[in-house]
């Protein structure tokens, strides 16, 4: 009778997680462990035989490819500008909803729009706008910021993914700020104010210190996407010019489906997942010691 | 907060407008060159058009032959969706209610897998997925989906199952209802806030991803609105004039969803992304 029911409770759980994990391990988990092993092996993706190389690739990779470290740097460079910038300009747009502004949800809106636009859409949207569209403007107001040649020079084509990026992800970080600004406790702040500290102050000793969750869960969300950052970059700039703002991304992506070199390509995309994996659990550990019980 | 209105207020507010116009200014340049002669765009594109023009939008209609890869993008989109509430709010549910060592386990492995990079398992899935045929197949880059889409909606339904009250379950089950009976009548109803979640954050990504239908739907007929759009890019190079065209095709319809649902899609991600 026992062992009825038993049998019964492992066929029913089964029944309900079978399916996920099932999914899963087929999709993710054995690719993920194929591409361990393709990265000990000269691989080309069509050949039927797969030979061993043992740690070649790595030492390849490591020893003579001056496009991937380029790749690397300006992808960690990205990553760094983006962050900063998009959730600079994510928290100031949420302190500013957060008035009893009367365009306040039209606001809110009109800021979350260019979220739901794919990112390949966006990077032809603002090549459009970089080139033809800046000019325009600069040809109207005579600012030299809009005359610039942005996407062709090294400097400003880093910096025109860096605004692109920002003006997509700033939204969704200001949702996320607001809904943390939401649940802050008004008596607090109206105590600190009759105690006489001015805005800043409770900016800095009240607001922020009450909603790092936040700042933890909007930092690892876009450390994680501008660290894997491709439909944008392809469409925007394709990695030009000179290959200077080629993401990390593109590179394996090129290395696997144009160089045809799927071993070398697996090998590139297991230390991308290491790196990606130490930046997000660093970031979340430190910010997480920092957060306090409200 | 029921603070007066005041200069303060008034002076955040025409700050607000003028943050919300350089935001809308990209999509003010797209629509407006979209309906001009090619000519027209070289010589000013801040301008307003002499003359709209649709022929832009009749050629490119036909060119990247529209209808069909929003077809495509909507069957895409709605199976997965569909195939990835069934699946992760079952086993969340399950995992929840069956505390132990094994539950434990598979909830950290779905989760910890959400560090992977989509490029560390894209060149193998490739090879694993011909082998299964699942490439060139609309059936097949659904099931892919599922496989990507558990962990964040396994993670988002764990989250929910755990505020909701196991009485009215225990009660069901003493009448003599059967596991999926409990599950599907009288839990997932309940589980209707995170489904509303779950459903948005995987459209928005479904909807727009790129990379994965790219490297799995070969034949033109296959082709979502990404795809579609970008390989009329990739042949008309600087002609801005059909370019832009396409890319307003391109990016309406998922405008139009956010439009009508945007306080859902705004709430929904608010939630999705607190723990």
């Amino acid at each position: 009778m026992k062992r009825k029911t038993n049998l019964l409770k492992i066929l029913s759980y089964a029944a309900f997680v079978g399916p996920a994990l099932l999914f899963f391990l087929v999709i993710q988990i054995i690719p993920f462990f194929m591409g361990i092993y393709y990265s000990f092996t000269s691989w080309n993706g069509v050949s039927s035989t797969v030979e061993w190389v043992g740690l070649e690739n790595y030492i390849k990779i490591f020893s003579n490819d001056r496009q991937f470290m380029e790749s690397f740097l300006f992808t960690t460079k990205f990553m760094f500008a983006a962050v900063i910038i998009s959730n600079l300009i994510g928290f100031s747009l949420a302190l500013l909803l957060n008035a009893a502004l009367k365009t306040r949800n039209i606001l809110r809106t009109v800021y979350f729009i260019p979220n739901v636009i794919g990112g390949l859409l966006l990077g032809f949207i603002w090549q459009f706008i970089f080139v033809k569209g800046f000019a325009s403007i600069g040809a109207i107001t005579n600012i030299p910021f809009f005359k610039l040649a942005w996407l062709g020079d090294e400097k400003t084509a880093f910096w025109g993914i860096v605004i692109v990026f920002a003006w997509q992800i700033s939204g969704y970080m200001m949702v996320i700020y607001i809904a943390a600004l939401q649940g802050l406790d008004t008596n607090l702040l109206e105590a600190a104010k009759i105690d006489g500290a001015n805005s800043w102050t409770i900016l800095r000793k009240i607001i922020i210190p009450l909603i790092l969750p936040a700042f933890t869960i909007c930092f690892f969300l876009t450390i994680s996407m501008a660290f894997k950052i491709f439909d944008l970059n392809l469409s925007l700039t394709g990695g030009g010019p000179f290959n200077s703002t080629q993401s990390v991304a593109i590179n394996i992506y090129q290395e696997a489906f144009q160089n045809n070199r799927y071993g070398l390509g697996t090998a590139k995309s297991i230390l991308f997942f290491l790196v990606v994996a130490i930046f997000t659990t660093v970031q979340v550990l430190a910010t997480k010691k920092r957060e306090v019980e409200a | 907060m029921n603070a007066k209105y005041s200069k303060k207020t008034f002076l955040l507010e025409v700050i607000g407008i003028l943050i919300a116009f350089i935001f809308l200014i990209p999509f003010y340049f797209v629509a407006v060159n979209s309906v001009k002669g090619f000519a027209e765009i070289l010589i000013d594109a801040a301008a307003w058009p002499k003359e709209i023009l649709f022929s832009n939008y009749a050629k490119v209609w036909e060119i990247i032959n529209f209808p069909r890869a929003f077809w495509n993008s909507l069957v895409i989109t709605v199976f997965s969706n569909i195939g990835l509430v069934v699946i992760s709010s079952m086993a969340a549910w399950k995992m929840v209610r069956t505390p132990g060592k094994l539950s434990k386990f598979l909830f950290i492995f779905f989760v910890s897998a959400m560090v992977i990079p989509f490029q560390t398992v894209m060149i193998p899935l490739m090879k694993l997925g011909g082998a299964l045929n699942l490439t060139n197949s609309i059936p097949g880059l659904i099931i892919m989906y599922f496989g990507f889409g558990v962990p964040l909606s396994l993670f988002l339904y764990h989250g929910f199952v755990k505020t909701v009250p196991m009485e009215i379950e225990e009660s069901a089950r003493v009448d003599g209802c059967s596991q999926f009976g409990v599950f599907w009548r009288i839990v997932f109803p309940l589980l209707k806030p995170i489904t509303v979640t779950v459903v948005i954050l995987n459209t928005l990504w479904i909807w727009n991803d790129f990379l994965l239908p790219m490297l799995v739907l070969q034949d033109a007929e296959l082709r979502t609105i990404p795809l579609a759009t970008s390989s009329f890019f990739a042949q008309y190079t600087k002609q801005w004039d059909m370019g832009l065209a396409a890319l307003v095709l391109g990016i309406t319809p998922v405008i139009i969803f956010f439009l009508f649902l945007q306080k859902h899609i705004i709430k929904g991600i608010a939630a999705g992304s607190i723990k």
